[in-house]
C-alpha cells in the first residue's frame, strides 16, 4: 500500500483535522509574510523587470513542490492518483486568468497575498480584500448567462504528461530546466532594469540549482510505479482478499443493487466487442482492458457513493481488471462472480433459451450461450424482473468512502 | 484590582509591538523553497494543495447568507457552498485562509512588518491607491472563479502536480498582467 496522502476525514477527529489544516495555513501565511507577499510594489515590479523577487519566490517554490511529489511517488511514499491535480477547461481558464492578470497589475495583489497584506494591516490589502468579495458577489449573480462556456472546454484531469505524450521523469526535468533558465533571465532583466547586480546574490543559488537538476534527473531515472509496480505493492494485502472472494457479487447482489439507489452503480464489460453486441447488462459500460488506464483518472473521480462492477464472460479476465483498478487506487470496485455466463445461468429461463439463443458448451472465458442475433441489452436476461427474484448471498460490496480530493484550493 | 502606578521599568505597551524596527524580507530563493515545502507538506498528508480565493468566495458567500439568504437558493453557484442550512464557513479551505491570516499576522509581528499603512508606486495618491486595489480585488477574483482557481490554488499548486489548464492559467495571468502593465505604468513607477 502507498501509505501518503493521509485520508484524514478517517483518521481524525473533525477538529483534529481542522487543527492539521490550519496549521499548513498559518505555514503558507507565514512564508509568504517573510517572501514579501505582503508588499505590493514587489508584487507589481516584476512586471517591471525591476524586482523579480515574487517570480523568483513563485517558481523556486513550483519546482521544489514539483520535485518533492514527484520524487516521494517515484520511491512508493505518495500516490499521486490520489492527490487533487486541478482539471483543465481550456477557455475558462485562458479568459479567467487574463482577467487576474488585469486585477494583478491594477492592484498589484493575488488573492493569498492580500491575505497576508491584511493581516499584516496594509491599508491596500484591505481593499482589495474587499474588492475581492464583490467580485465572488458579482461572479455568482452572472455566470449562469454563460454556464456554457464555463463548463465548456472541459478535459478533465489532464497533465503535462498527457499533453505531450512524455513519462513523468522527462516533464519534470523539462520543468526544472526551464524554471532555472528563467530564473537566470530574469537576474539579468533585473540587472538591466532594476541595477540589481546578480554578482552580489549568494552563490549558494547555484548549488541549489545544481541539486534540483540533480534531483530531477534522479527522479526520471527511477521512474514512476507502474500498474505492475504498484499491484507488487499492493499483494500481500490483496491477495488474500481475492483467496477470500471477498470482491465476488454474486448475481443476486448486482440485481439489487440495480435498484438501490443510493448508490451510483457502474458497470464495466471488460469482453470483446463482439460478446459485448451479443449480450450485455442494461447501463453496462463496454471498456476492453486495454482502455482501462486511460480510463482511471475518470474512475477515480466519480462521486463518492460510485459502486464498480468489472465483468467478463467468467472471471479470469475480470479479476486482472481488478486487481490493475485496485493497484491505481480506485476505490469499491468489484466483480460479477461467475462473469456473464453465471448470469445467464441464473437468470436465463425458458423464455430466454427461446427468444434470445441457446446454452451451448464453451472454454473459459469464452460466452457459453449462442444468441440468434447480436440483442445487446434487449434480451430481458440483460434486466432481469427484480421481484420474480430472491437470493440468498453473502453481501459483498461496503461502500468505503476512501476517494482522493474532490474539490482544490478553490472551489 | 489597582495597578501600580509607580512600575520601575517601562511599561510594556502593545503599540510597541507594531512599532519596532522592520527587518528585510527573506531571500527570495530561500523563500521559494520553503514555500515549496509547504505546498509539498500539504500534498503529502492531506492530497489538497493550497488556496485562498477558495476562503474568499465562502466568506462571501457567508455575507450574503446573512443578509439575504432567499437570494442565496436562487443562485446555482452560492447554492453549492450555501443553499438550505449549509453553513459555507464550514470547509477546510476556510480553516486554511485564517490559519494564512494568522500565520501572516505573526510573522509580520516578529519582523516588525505589522503596521498599518499603504504601499503604492511614487506618483499617485493613497486614495488612488485605494481605489485600485479595490477594483484589482474586484476583477482578480471574478477571474479567479472563472478559472476555477488563482494564483495559490491553479498556478501554484496546480503548476507543481503538472496539470495542464492550471500551467495555461499560470502563462495567462502573467501575460495578461505583462500585457496591461506598460499602460497601467503610473500606478507603479
Amino acid at each position: 500500500m502507498i501509505p501518503f496522502p493521509l485520508h484524514l476525514e478517517s483518521l481524525l477527529s473533525k477538529p483534529l483535522m481542522y487543527l492539521v489544516f490550519l496549521l499548513i495555513g498559518f505555514l503558507f501565511g507565514y512564508v509568504l509574510e517573510i517572501s514579501g507577499f505582503n508588499h505590493s510594489p514587489s508584487l507589481a515590479s516584476q512586471f517591471y523587470f525591476k524586482d523579480l523577487r515574487v517570480f523568483k519566490v513563485f517558481f523556486t517554490a513550483i519546482v521544489v513542490g514539483m520535485l518533492l511529489i514527484f520524487a516521494s511517488s517515484a520511491v512508493g511514499l505518495l500516490d499521486y492518483n490520489l492527490i487533487w491535480v486541478n482539471p483543465t477547461y481550456l477557455w475558462s481558464g485562458i479568459v479567467g486568468g487574463l482577467i487576474m492578470g488585469a486585477g494583478f497589475i491594477l492592484g498589484g495583489f493575488c488573492p493569498g497575498t492580500s491575505l497576508v497584506a491584511l493581516a499584516t494591516l496594509k491599508i491596500d490589502g484591505g481593499f482589495f480584500v474587499l474588492g475581492g468579495l464583490v467580485g465572488v458577489f458579482l461572479f455568482g449573480e452572472t455566470v449562469d448567462s454563460y454556464s456554457y462556456f464555463f463548463n465548456g472546454s472541459y478535459y478533465g484531469r489532464l497533465t503535462l504528461m498527457d499533453v505531450f505524450n512524455l513519462p513523468a521523469g522527462t516533464i519534470v526535468i523539462l520543468v526544472t530546466l526551464m524554471a532555472v533558465f528563467m530564473l537566470w533571465g530574469g537576474e539579468q532583466l533585473e540587472k538591466v532594469y532594476g541595477n540589481k547586480d546578480p554578482a552580489k546574490a549568494p552563490k549558494a543559488r547555484y548549488y541549489g540549482a545544481g541539486v534540483l537538476v540533480l534531483l530531477a534527473v534522479a527522479i526520471a531515472i527511477i521512474g514512476q510505479p507502474t500498474t505492475a509496480d504498484r499491484w507488487a505493492r499492493l499483494e500481500p494485502v490483496r491477495a488474500e482478499a481475492i483467496a477470500k472472494r471477498e470482491m465476488y457479487v454474486h448475481p443476486g447482489e448486482l440485481l439489487d443493487t440495480f435498484h438501490d439507489h443510493k448508490l451510483n452503480l457502474v458497470m464495466l464489460d471488460v469482453r470483446s466487442e463482439a460478446d459485448y453486441n451479443l449480450f450485455h447488462l442494461l447501463d453496462a459500460v463496454h471498456m476492453p482492458p486495454e482502455e482501462i488506464p486511460a480510463a482511471v483518472n475518470d474512475l477515480i473521480a466519480m462521486p463518492a457513493n460510485t459502486v464498480i462492477i468489472v465483468m467478463s464472460n467468467d472471471e479470469t479476465a475480470a479479476t486482472e481488471v481488478w486487481k490493475a483498478l485496485s493497484a491505481q487506487a480506485v476505490p469499491n470496485v468489484y466483480i460479477l462472480s461467475g462473469g456473464i455466463n453465471n448470469w445467464l445461468d441464473t437468470f436465463a429461463t425458458d423464455f430466454e433459451e427461446g427468444f434470445c439463443g441457446e446454452r451451448i458448451k464453451a472454454e473459459d472465458e469464452q460466452l457459453r450461450f449462442e444468441f440468434e442475433a447480436a440483442l445487446g441489452s434487449n434480451c430481458p436476461a440483460a434486466y432481469p424482473d427484480h421481484d420474480q427474484y430472491h437470493f440468498e448471498y453473502d453481501k459483498k460490496i461496503q461502500l468505503e468512502l476512501k476517494r482522493a480530493p474532490v474539490g482544490g484550493g478553490c472551489g | 484590582m489597582k495597578k501600580n502606578i509607580n512600575t520601575p521599568r517601562k511599561k510594556f505597551q502593545l503599540k510597541d509591538l507594531f512599532n519596532r524596527p522592520s527587518q528585510p524580507y527573506a531571500n527570495p530563493y530561500l523563500g521559494g523553497v520553503l514555500l515549496g515545502l509547504v505546498l509539498f507538506a500539504s500534498y503529502f498528508i492531506t492530497g489538497n494543495g493550497l488556496g485562498a480565493s477558495g476562503g474568499l468566495s465562502r466568506f462571501a458567500a457567508f455575507i450574503e447568507d446573512l443578509i439575504a439568504p432567499g437570494h442565496i437558493d436562487q443562485v446555482p453557484y452560492l447554492l453549492s457552498m450555501a443553499g438550505g442550512r449549509r453553513n459555507p464557513l464550514d470547509s477546510w479551505i476556510v480553516i486554511v485562509t485564517t490559519g494564512v491570516l494568522i500565520g501572516g499576522f505573526s510573522s509580520g509581528l516578529i519582523h516588525g512588518r505589522t503596521k498599518i499603512e499603504t504601499n503604492k508606486g511614487p506618483n499617485i495618491s493613497k486614495q488612488t491607491r485605494w481605489l485600485f486595489a479595490f477594483i484589482g480585488g474586484i476583477l482578480f477574483t471574478y477571474g479567479a472563479r472563472l478559472a476555477r482557481g488563482c494564483t495559490s490554488g491553479q498556478a501554484l499548486s496546480g503548476g507543481a502536480t503538472l496539470s495542464a489548464g492550471s500551467w495555461l492559467v499560470m502563462f495567462s495571468i502573467f501575460g495578461g498582467a505583462y500585457a496591461l502593465a506598460y499602460f497601467v505604468r503610473r500606478l507603479w513607477n
